[in-house]
């Protein structure tokens, strides 16, 4: 399995701080999502991370067995 | 010295900056900036969530920016994660320099990366629920002076 994590509002979207799903392309994972966790996934201003990097082409993610995917919306710390 | 912490616990932020700046003898200038929670508005609480492998990493990354930047002779980064009522300090900078104006731009600048740059997420909570604070504008402003 690998790990999908959300972070801030997103973790209410999803009803829970991480989820575990099937490994596979990013793309097919978000299939699996519920309709309303996905789109809020999607939002341009959502970061992805894996295993703990960030980033840039999230449409190439192949998730692997292990992996942790991060979910990261705006910040507002301080 | 940097000295960069994410702490679950409330701390005091007037031992921890006493303390660094007794660590930097022959200092010129420290400068110090605590944030705490406000009482106004009817808040009873505030969480901050964060993510462990890139929350500190990059505080880290911020500490040695502004230590390269400002010529510091040492920088202090203290950040809450989890609940705390009105009138817990959340973060602390201290900043200890040769000179007062790089003592103080350095905590301004890391105070700003830390608002707006850095991976935290705030909630409020007020009455029946908690919020989400989304980053406002003007953090986003204020760290453009950079």
């Amino acid at each position: 399995m690998a790990l999908l994590v959300f972070l801030g509002r997103l973790a209410d979207v999803a009803g829970a701080g991480q989820r575990a799903v099937e490994p596979g392309p990013l793309a097919e994972v978000l299939t699996t999502l519920p309709p309303a966790l996905a789109i809020a996934l999607l939002d341009e201003r959502v970061r992805i991370a894996l295993n703990g990097e960030l980033v840039s082409e999230p449409e190439a993610i192949m998730l692997e067995p292990g992996d942790e995917l991060a979910f990261l919306p705006p910040v507002s710390g301080g | 010295m940097i000295d960069v912490r994410l702490l679950d616990q409330s701390f005091n932020p007037g031992q921890l900056a006493g303390l660094f700046s007794q660590a930097h003898p022959g200092l010129g200038g420290v400068c110090t900036f605590v944030g705490e929670v406000r009482g106004e508005g009817g808040v009873e609480a505030l969480e901050l969530s964060h993510y462990a492998p890139l929350t500190l990493p990059g505080m880290k990354a911020l500490a040695q920016r502004a230590a390269v930047r400002f010529d510091l002779m040492g920088i202090l980064i203290v950040h809450r994660t989890g609940v705390m009522l009105p009138g817990e300090p959340i973060v602390c900078v201290s900043a200890a320099a040769s000179h007062r104006r790089a003592a103080i731009d350095a905590t301004d600048f890391v105070m700003d990366h830390l608002k707006s740059d850095s991976w935290f997420w705030k909630r409020e909570k007020k009455g029946a629920g908690w919020t989400w604070i989304e980053p406002r504008g003007d953090d986003y402003a204020a760290k453009e002076r950079w």
